[in-house]
Order: structure tokens, then C-alpha cells, then sequence
């Protein structure tokens, strides 16, 4: 394929990404290897590089206007970036230790999962219980603007959420992925936070984790310029669609659909990295 | 904040100032990522403008060229006016918006006074910093 064509295919996709990723706190990295992968059979490093780099335009891009929203917590985001960071420096170490077919394999039971959790609906039972005390001494408690008002909430589990993020992070480093997914189980489920909260606080941090294992990869040459470019700029402008959207629309839809594009995607990758073809 | 839902309530200090410094960081994160696509896109046009219908393929993994693979390498090329370099400064200053953002925190929760955040801070700030110098040095 030429230059042109191929960029501008490559533009296409990754901007179709990056509006699903944003509608659904999953992240448009998640699809973005498989995409290059999968479709235009780009090496599993050059795309890992690529996808990372997009993943921070999307979180920064993103979280600026989430952040208007009120819906992020801050507190909560800087503290939990400690585990996040830290796996993804270790994570990013890991990628030129790994055999690229292991990737492949890591990366399509990260999307397995990351569908499943999507699909996964939780009973919204009020807990009674009081916060944990290391919420409190954190300042994390807050509050967001809901459409009855402004809703308070209280922050459960933080060793649990951290250890999760810790591994968040970790895949993150070692997939070139935002690892939303995790973030939001971390948040969501672990330590009970408000899902909106949850997915644009996970937004939010994404950017500084991606930023922890960018370095590495660049010295390694994993980023290249020209394939990154189109990537880059898709996502950013479909993630930047995606965020706009998200206040107004039900996601109940939207990550069904976006469920069964991951798992086809992760059966593929499970598939190629099972058969040593990466 | 507490402005949504009232809008005469006034705000109280702690939080008119948080709002403040959640505008600036969504400032600075808006201003990093669109400056960094505009140097990205002027590194394109050059790009794409040089060579259009070159064949194209990433198949194999070969490694960046040096110039493409450190900061120092990155800025000195981009300057001479190589569109690939343009393109990679560009995302160079992508990866500087979050490391920035967590710099500006640091103050902000300093201004605070608020001790145990500007550590937390701190200690992400290291990570970065180590990440992207420490692999240079390493490299």
C-alpha cells in the first residue's frame, strides 16, 4: 500500500476507535493493537508504540473537558497514578523480555475480560457501612453533579483499589493500552465509586500512566513518527466526538456493541498468538 | 461545584480554588495535546507531501534510527527540518502534557498546603522523570 492510502485508512480507523473507546471509559487503546495487528498487519512493537502515544492524546484530550464536567476526582487519581506508574514502568521493562506471541496471548484475555466487566451488570445496593477510614485520612470522599443535583459519595477498599491499579498499570506498560478496563474495576467495583467518576476519573489517569512507559519505549524505538501520526490524530478527534456524547447517551447500548467488536477482536488475538504469528 | 447547584450559593474558599485548579489543569492539558497535533500535522504535510506513493509497510520490526529515539536526537532533527522528526517532536511534547499536569499539581497542592498530596505528587513526578531520562541514560 502507498503512503497516502495507508494513512489515511489507518486515520479512519483509528478514529472509530477512539470514538468507542471514549463512549465507553474503555480507552481507544484497547482496539488499537488488534486494529494494526489484525488489519494492517503491523508488527506488534511498532503498534504497541503507536497505540500508547494515542492513549495519552486521548486521556489528555478527553480529560480536559471531563474535568469541566466535575465528574473527576483528582485526589483519588493522583494517589492511585503511585500504582499505576509504578506497573507501567515494569510493564513497559516486561515488553522486551516477553516473547511477542506471550503479548498476543496476555492481550486477547485483556479483551476477553475487558468485555466481560462491560457486560457485567452490578446490582446498585446502597452500603451502609462506613467509609474506609483511609478514604477519609485521604480526603477522598466528594461529591459529582447528577441530573437530581450534586450526589456525594464515599470511597470503600483503597489497599484493594490499589493493588489492582498496580496491575492496571503494569498491562498497561507491557500492552501499549490504557488499560481502562481495570481502572474502572479498581474504581467501580473495588472501592465503590460512582461509575461516571469512576470511567472519567480512569480517563484522567490514563495520560500519566501511558506517560510512565512512553519513555521506555522510545528509547527503544518502538515509537515510529509516521505510523503514530495518523493513529494520534484519529484518536484524539474520535475520542474528542466520543466525549461529547457521553453525557447525553444511555451506555447500555453502546457497550454492548462495543463488547462483541472486543471479543471478536480478543479471540483473534488469542487465536494468532496461540499460533505463533506474531 | 456547589455552583451547579445553586448559583448564588457562594463558593467557599477551599472549594473556589479547587475549580480554579481543575480549569487550569483542563487548560493545560487542552493547550499540550493541541499543540502538540499542530506540530504533528505540519510534520504530515511534509511527510506526505515528499513522497505520497512510496510503498509502505510495517511488517517487520527494525528499530528506530537514533535521531528518533532520544529527546536531545528528536529536537536537533526536527530543527534541521526532517518531516519524520516534526512528527516525532510532536508527539515528544504529547508525552510532556501529562508530566507537566502532575508538575502543576505539585504546586497547586503546595498553594494548598495540602503535604501529604504534594508527596504523592512527588513521587509520580520521579517515576516520569526516571522513566523517560533514566531509559536515555540506559540507552
Amino acid at each position: 500500500m502507498n503512503v497516502l492510502a495507508f494513512t489515511f485508512l489507518l486515520w479512519i480507523g483509528s478514529l472509530f476507535a477512539g470514538f468507542l473507546g471514549a463512549l465507553t471509559g474503555l480507552g481507544g487503546g484497547v482496539v488499537l493493537v488488534p486494529l494494526l495487528t489484525i488489519f494492517f498487519h503491523v508488527d506488534l512493537r511498532y503498534a504497541i508504540g503507536a497505540s500508547l502515544v494515542s492513549v495519552i492524546a486521548t486521556s489528555s484530550g478527553s480529560a480536559a473537558a471531563y474535568l469541566k464536567e466535575g465528574f473527576s476526582n483528582i485526589r483519588i487519581g493522583m494517589f492511585l497514578e503511585i500504582a499505576t506508574t509504578l506497573g507501567a514502568l515494569l510493564g513497559a521493562y516486561l515488553t522486551a523480555k516477553v516473547p511477542a506471541s506471550v503479548i498476543a496471548i496476555i492481550f486477547g484475555i485483556v479483551l476477553l475480560y475487558s468485555a466481560y466487566v462491560s457486560r457485567r451488570t452490578r446490582p446498585r445496593e446502597e452500603i451502609a457501612q462506613a467509609p474506609d477510614p483511609i478514604a477519609t485520612k485521604l480526603k477522598m470522599n466528594s461529591s459529582f453533579p447528577d441530573t437530581t443535583g450534586l450526589r456525594t459519595y464515599n470511597v470503600y477498599r483503597v489497599p484493594a483499589g490499589f493493588g489492582i491499579m498496580f496491575g492496571a498499570g503494569a498491562l498497561s506498560g507491557l500492552l501499549g493500552i490504557g488499560s481502562g478496563a481495570l481502572k474502572v474495576v479498581a474504581m467501580d467495583q473495588a472501592m465503590k465509586i460512582p461509575f461516571k467518576v469512576s470511567t472519567t476519573t480512569s480517563n484522567f489517569m490514563i495520560g500519566v500512566t501511558a506517560a510512565a512507559s512512553a519513555g521506555v519505549y522510545l528509547s527503544r524505538g518502538y515509537i515510529d513518527p509516521a505510523l503514530a501520526m495518523p493513529v494520534m490524530l484519529g484518536v484524539l478527534i474520535g475520542s474528542l466526538m466520543g466525549t461529547r456524547v457521553l453525557v447525553k447517551t444511555r451506555t447500555k447500548s453502546l457497550r454492548l456493541v462495543f463488547s462483541v467488536v472486543i471479543v471478536l477482536l480478543g479471540v483473534e488475538m488469542l487465536i494468532k498468538g496461540i499460533g505463533g504469528k506474531f | 461545584m456547589d455552583s451547579l447547584d445553586n448559583p448564588k450559593h457562594p463558593l467557599s474558599n477551599a472549594d473556589w480554588y479547587e475549580e480554579q485548579v481543575e480549569n487550569t489543569i483542563a487548560q493545560l492539558l487542552r493547550g499540550g495535546v493541541l499543540l502538540a497535533a499542530v506540530v504533528v500535522i505540519a510534520g504530515a504535510v511534509l511527510y506526505l507531501g515528499s513522497s505520497p506513493l512510496a510503498h509502505v509497510s510495517y511488517r517487520t520490526f527494525q528499530g528506530e534510527p537514533e535521531h528518533l529515539k532520544s529527546v536531545h536526537g528528536i529536537v536537533r532533527s526536527a530543527f534541521a527540518g526532517q518531516a519524520r522528526s516534526i512528527m516525532q517532536l510532536g508527539l515528544l511534547l504529547l508525552i510532556a502534557t501529562p508530566i507537566a499536569r502532575v508538575i502543576f499539581s505539585v504546586f497547586a497542592f503546595a498553594i494548598e498546603s495540602d503535604r501529604m498530596y504534594v508527596i504523592f505528587t512527588l513521587i509520580v513526578l520521579g517515576v516520569l522523570l526516571y522513566s523517560l531520562f533514566g531509559s536515555f541514560l540506559v540507552a
